[in-house]
């Protein structure tokens, strides 16, 4: 198994703590000028999501997961089970909701999405950054208003609520960004 | 020709530091200057290149291999952690008060807060102890850099205060204790009590200092005592100092030890420890050793690292901001 020595580890790489994969967050060397060295690293563990920060004294080893991320798009839901499947190879695979967490919301049947693998298992989804979706609960809006003001929650088909404007009504498609959950702007069907 | 620009646009070669921060350090160099003139202090200039370097358990120096022209054989030199020793020899030859702005080379360290090689300024105030050379860096931190006067606490106090628990006296087994109470997850670490100390101390207490005004701790553990006086007290107790401010280290001093051969002691005593952890072993400084055989006036030093202070003076987050170019570009 590879392993990486405390100077080494970068954000954004991903290593093993407790048996569990971990993407390091932040890496801060730490030495009083007469002393011992200390690497303070903040990790997220990829499984449960907790943010950790762990001392090591530096020159310590960190094993290094085998994590990678590869496209896949999304089947279909079964009630209980995401599926999902590899474009290029067809090879699939079943997430259950707490896996899929968050990314639940956007994710439409045929969306493209970002898997997220250890040891060929997946950890996590990652939906695209915009998606398009239909409206299919908001109030009547006011008319006349234009596109300023407060806005008002609508329910999309996939069960996300966003705020859009008031003059944007049920049915319509709308363009929203995922990373923040803002709605971007009414959409034609693609 | 337009290819040629294109290549270039892709490789960093502008400052890490603003042209404005440049000027600003500029302008503190030379009052930090202007206030050792106004008090007598002579700024004098040592080798950066050495034949000898320190034997500190954590300091490792940079070797650089010397070769004559025209001659095979290699002599190998080290880059100056600090210019402490070569000093001492001028304060042994009778300099009196001294001082020097200098680059200053650590082996290993970089980050946030480090730079392989940094900015030091180091001065030794004959007929000074550690109080009144804080004294003297308190009325410096004041006049250059306008900022409020200095408070002070012993490390008993502070260990006290912060983790109830006094750094003398205090076990390797008390310390793991307490580690376990403060901090998350340890690190795995040998028995050595300075390492445990370090560890509370950067993680639990460091933070804390200094937030309004600089920070002044001092009187050590022995154990911690590195080139500072031991006072005979039950338990003894090291002359020595630190700064902080902002939660950071800025300076290290000592009221000077002047024997020899407990001078000699400490040195056999770190490279065992660097023989005991695989660490490179290096030759004792024989020419600082006979300098102090010779006789080292009564006297106070210090060193205080000049990017970090200039770093938190002019509210920056790294001292790459600082430095024109900061070594991933240097």
């Amino acid at each position: 198994m590879a392993l990486y020595t405390t100077n080494e580890i970068r954000g954004g790489m991903k290593i093993i703590v407790d048996n569990d994969p971990c993407v390091i967050l932040d890496n801060e060397f730490v030495k009083p000028g007469k002393g011992q060295a200390f690497n303070r690293i903040k990790y997220r563990n990829l499984k449960t999501g907790r943010v950790v920060e762990r001392t090591y004294k530096s020159g310590e080893s960190l094993q290094a997961a085998d994590v990678v991320e590869v496209e896949a798009q999304f089947l279909y839901y079964d009630g209980t089970h995401s599926h999902f499947m590899v474009q290029d190879t067809f090879e699939q695979f079943v997430m259950s909701d707490i896996e899929v967490g968050d990314a639940k919301q956007w994710i439409k049947e045929q969306a493209i999405c970002m898997l997220m693998l250890w040891n060929g298992t997946p950890l996590g989804v990652t939906p695209p950054n915009f998606v398009i979706l239909k409206i299919v609960e908001t109030d009547p809006g006011v008319r006349g208003d234009t596109s300023g003001g407060g806005g008002k929650p609508a329910k999309l088909e996939t069960g996300a609520v966003v705020r859009v404007p008031l003059f944007v009504q049920e049915g319509e498609l709308i363009k929203v960004d995922t990373r923040t959950g803002v709605y971007v702007a009414r959409a034609k069907e693609e | 020709m337009l290819l040629e620009r294109k290549k270039n646009k892709m490789i960093d070669w502008q400052p890490t530091a603003s042209l404005d921060v440049l000027r600003q350090r500029a302008e503190i160099l030379s009052r930090l200057r202007a206030f050792f003139a106004s008090r007598d202090v002579m700024e004098v200039e040592t080798p950066l290149l050495s034949h000898a370097t320190v034997t500190d358990s954590h300091i490792m120096s940079i070797v650089a291999p010397f070769k004559e022209l025209g001659c095979e054989k290699e002599i190998i030199c080290y880059l100056q952690t600090s210019p402490e020793y070569a000093m001492k020899r001028l304060l042994a030859a009778g300099a009196g008060s001294i001082y020097q702005l200098t680059k200053a080379f650590r082996q290993g360290e970089v980050g946030r807060l480090h730079n392989p090689e940094f900015s030091m300024l180091e001065w030794y105030r004959p007929g000074f102890d550690h109080h009144a050379l804080m004294d003297e860096m308190d009325e410096l931190l004041q006049v250059v850099l306008q900022l409020s006067p200095a408070t002070r606490m012993s490390a008993t106090q502070v260990y006290q205060l912060y983790l109830k628990i006094d750094p003398h006296e205090a076990s390797v087994d008390d310390l793991k204790t307490c580690a376990k109470l403060y901090i998350e997850s340890l690190p795995d670490m040998a028995d050595d009590k300075n390492n445990w100390l370090d560890l509370l101390f950067t993680h639990c207490i460091e933070p804390h200092l200094g937030s309004d005004a600089p920070f002044f701790l001092y009187d050590f553990p022995a154990s911690q005592a590195a080139l500072a006086k031991i006072r005979p007290e039950n338990p003894p107790v090291a002359s020595r100092f630190e700064m902080y401010f902002k939660g950071v280290e800025l300076a290290n001093g000592f009221h000077e030890l002047q024997d020899a051969k407990e001078q000699r002691g400490r040195f056999e005593k770190d490279l065992a420890y660097r023989r005991n952890h695989h660490l490179p072993s290096v030759p004792m400084d024989e020419r600082f050793l006979a300098g102090l055989q010779e006789g080292l006036p009564d006297c106070a030093g210090v060193a205080m690292g000049i990017d970090r202070l200039i770093m938190l003076v002019l509210n920056q987050n790294s001292i790459s901001d600082v430095i024109s170019f900061a070594f991933p570009l240097a």
